[in-house]
């Protein structure tokens, strides 16, 4: 891993007597894109305004490039924001967009024009130096106000939500080119959002945060394939999650049914919650699988059918390339390495605590 | 039934604009009687610019209008800025406050504003018609560039501030030009105010110093002249102009932008 710029250390945060953070520990290294994943109200955009300098933590530190930069104002910071509505200075021609830290900067004006011609190459608009931001579209807008961040090369980039505005197919499209500016840069992306597709196909590490507390942080393979818990298993895609009873080792029973899986050391007879992902269920004619069900709905998604199989009391969420009509009689296999086993949180305070990597 | 709603429409003019009408025709009027047309004339309008009186009441009544409404504007505009950083509850009880001097009579406003100059020793003159001027422009101001306000991006000041621009940078950079609108329209607002006032200023201005209203109204307390037709009219194109400049500087940076 490369060598660690920002190190969240213990920090939390209250407005107004509701806790938002508490006592969040975060490690961010050189040259990474981190995102930041949650649902509404979960504290990731707080913790991205703190690293920005616009809130102040109630306690903790944050250590950037090795030095508490805690109490030290944004236009201090060697790191630029791409904020959720674009935040472009409207009275201001493109050039004078991305001219304005540079200028504040004292830069030499041979220098932000060069600046200018580079960062407008590099969001692809090349030729709109002249244009108000008002005569862009919204797509256009965010790749000016990446522009006007990265010409102030920043050791960081932060960016909150910045595709939240756009449609689908743009936002698509945007993900990859986030990516390519990304390594054509060089530098650290900490970016937050509510979408888990898009935080599984740009990060190298995603931070899965609830209620103030970090639920998991991993490499987007590891947080889909190894929820260490129901929330990120829920937030992350969907998928059957199932009270379930852990045998023994590599033994486990789900609705009354013996499975085999992978996992050890959960101990004997003890109660687990088991994920099991809609595309690794597999239907088999009945009787041929572990479990019996019905089909009880079903809906073309495009790329797949889903379906819904109701077997033991339990409706399986289904995805499969093969259609089976409605009422058909099948049965359920679940390979022993899709049957990814998890420990029931003990109170609700232990299911929103913080894990460590 | 068309007919019927231009009649109704003409009438509403009719009433709203015939007593101005009736001032504007007779500012042209050759004859001295209000009861005969005795012909066009500029005669009013030439005499009224060599009476040197009224020009002097004019010079007072146009540099307090500037004055008040530019320093109403620079204090109005900080209002609006510390008042749109505070919570909700306190603004809006704020936004309040500032409203009541508006609705207020103008006469209680008058003689409040003159009870407290008389108590606190100001020598009544030039200085007090602008202190109170001033008063009853701040909050036009404010109601002006409130809803200004309210539409600015927070965001956009905060990534002034993340490209290194300190406060005071990223406010005139960045704050104010989005604001210049509203605070322009508020400008506008507040010199029509004060151009318009007679009250305030008949309590406040002490002997010896005149607006072009105060004049009128002595003027005609000793019988009324053509000339003060003539600028009377002067005083309702001035305001009518004004009036549609607020109302359209809006728009225009709007489209501009």
């Amino acid at each position: 891993m490369q060598k660690e710029l920002i190190k969240l250390e213990h920090i939390s945060k209250s407005f107004d007597g509701q806790m938002v953070l508490d006592d969040l520990d975060l490690n961010i290294h050189e040259n990474e894109f981190v995102t930041l994943l949650g649902p509404s109200g979960c504290g990731k955009t707080t913790t991205l305004r703190i690293l920005g300098g616009f809130v102040n933590p109630d306690n903790g530190r944050v250590i950037f490039d090795s030095r508490d930069i805690t109490n030290v104002p944004p236009n201090k910071r060697h790191l630029n924001t791409v904020f959720q509505k674009y935040a472009l200075f409207t009275h201001m021609t493109i050039a004078d967009n991305i001219a304005f830290g540079l200028k504040i900067k004292n830069k030499p004006k041979s220098y932000i024009d060069d600046k200018i011609k580079y960062a407008l190459k590099l969001v692809n608009l090349e030729g709109y130096e002249k244009r108000m931001p008002d005569s862009l579209s919204g797509g256009q807008q965010q790749r000016i106000a990446i522009a006007r961040a990265i010409v102030n090369e920043p050791k960081v980039l932060l960016l909150d939500e910045p595709l939240g505005a756009l449609d689908l197919k743009l936002r698509q499209e945007m993900q990859y080119e986030l990516i390519r500016m990304k390594n054509e840069l060089g530098i650290t992306f900490v970016y937050v959002t509510h979408d888990q597709e898009e935080a599984l196909t740009m990060s190298d590490t995603i931070v899965v945060m609830n209620q103030g507390y970090i639920q998991q942080i991993g490499t987007p393979e590891s947080i889909y394939n190894e929820p260490e818990n129901a929330f990120v298993a829920d937030f992350i895609g969907d998928s059957n999650i199932i009270a379930a009873t852990m045998i023994e080792d590599k033994l486990v029973e789900i609705l009354g049914v013996r499975f085999a899986c992978v996992d050890t050391g959960f101990g004997i007879r003890k109660p687990v919650d088991v994920v099991i992902r809609p595309e690794d269920v597999e239907l088999t004619a009945p009787e041929e699988g572990t479990i019996n069900g019905v089909v009880t709905h079903l809906i073309f998604k495009g790329v797949h059918y889903e379906m819904e199989v109701m077997a033991n009391g339990f409706e399986w969420l289904v995805h499969s390339t093969q259609l089976t009509p409605v009422g058909t009689k099948v049965g359920i296999r679940v390979d022993p390495f899709n049957i990814q086993i998890m420990n029931k949180p003990e109170s609700e305070d232990e299911e929103a605590v913080a894990l460590e990597l | 039934m068309q007919t019927v709603k231009k009649i109704y429409v003409s009438l509403i003019f009719l009433f709203l604009y015939a007593p101005i009408g009736t001032l504007i025709v007779l500012s042209f009027n050759a004859s001295k009687t209000r009861s005969k047309w005795g012909g066009f004339t500029m005669q009013w309008y030439a005499s009224l610019l060599q009476d040197e009186v009224i020009l002097d009441a004019l010079t007072t009544t146009l540099l307090i209008a500037f004055l008040s409404a530019l320093i109403a504007s620079v204090i109005g505009t900080i209002a609006a800025v510390a008042m749109n950083g505070m919570k909700r509850r306190t603004r809006t009880l704020l936004i309040g406050v500032t409203n009541i001097p508006m609705l207020n009579a103008d006469i209680v406003t008058g003689i409040s504003l003159m009870l407290l100059f008389i108590s606190i020793g100001l020598r009544f003159g030039f200085g007090t018609i602008l202190l109170s001027h001033i008063t009853f422009n701040i909050p036009y101001v404010i109601l002006c560039i409130m809803p200004r306000m309210k539409q600015l991006n927070p965001s956009v000041y905060e990534a002034a501030l993340d490209l290194g621009a300190s406060h005071i940078t990223a406010f005139f950079k960045v704050m104010l030009p989005d604001l210049m609108p509203g605070i322009l329209s508020g400008f506008l607002m507040a010199f029509t105010m004060s151009l318009d006032d007679f009250i305030i200023t008949h309590f406040t201005k002490g002997a010896g110093i005149d607006t072009l209203s105060t004049k009128i109204y002595t003027e005609v307390k000793k019988g009324i002249k053509p000339e003060m037709y003539a600028l009377s009219t002067i005083i309702f194109v001035t305001v009518l102009i004004l009036l549609f400049l607020v109302n359209k500087t809006p728009d225009k940076k709007e489209k501009t932008n």
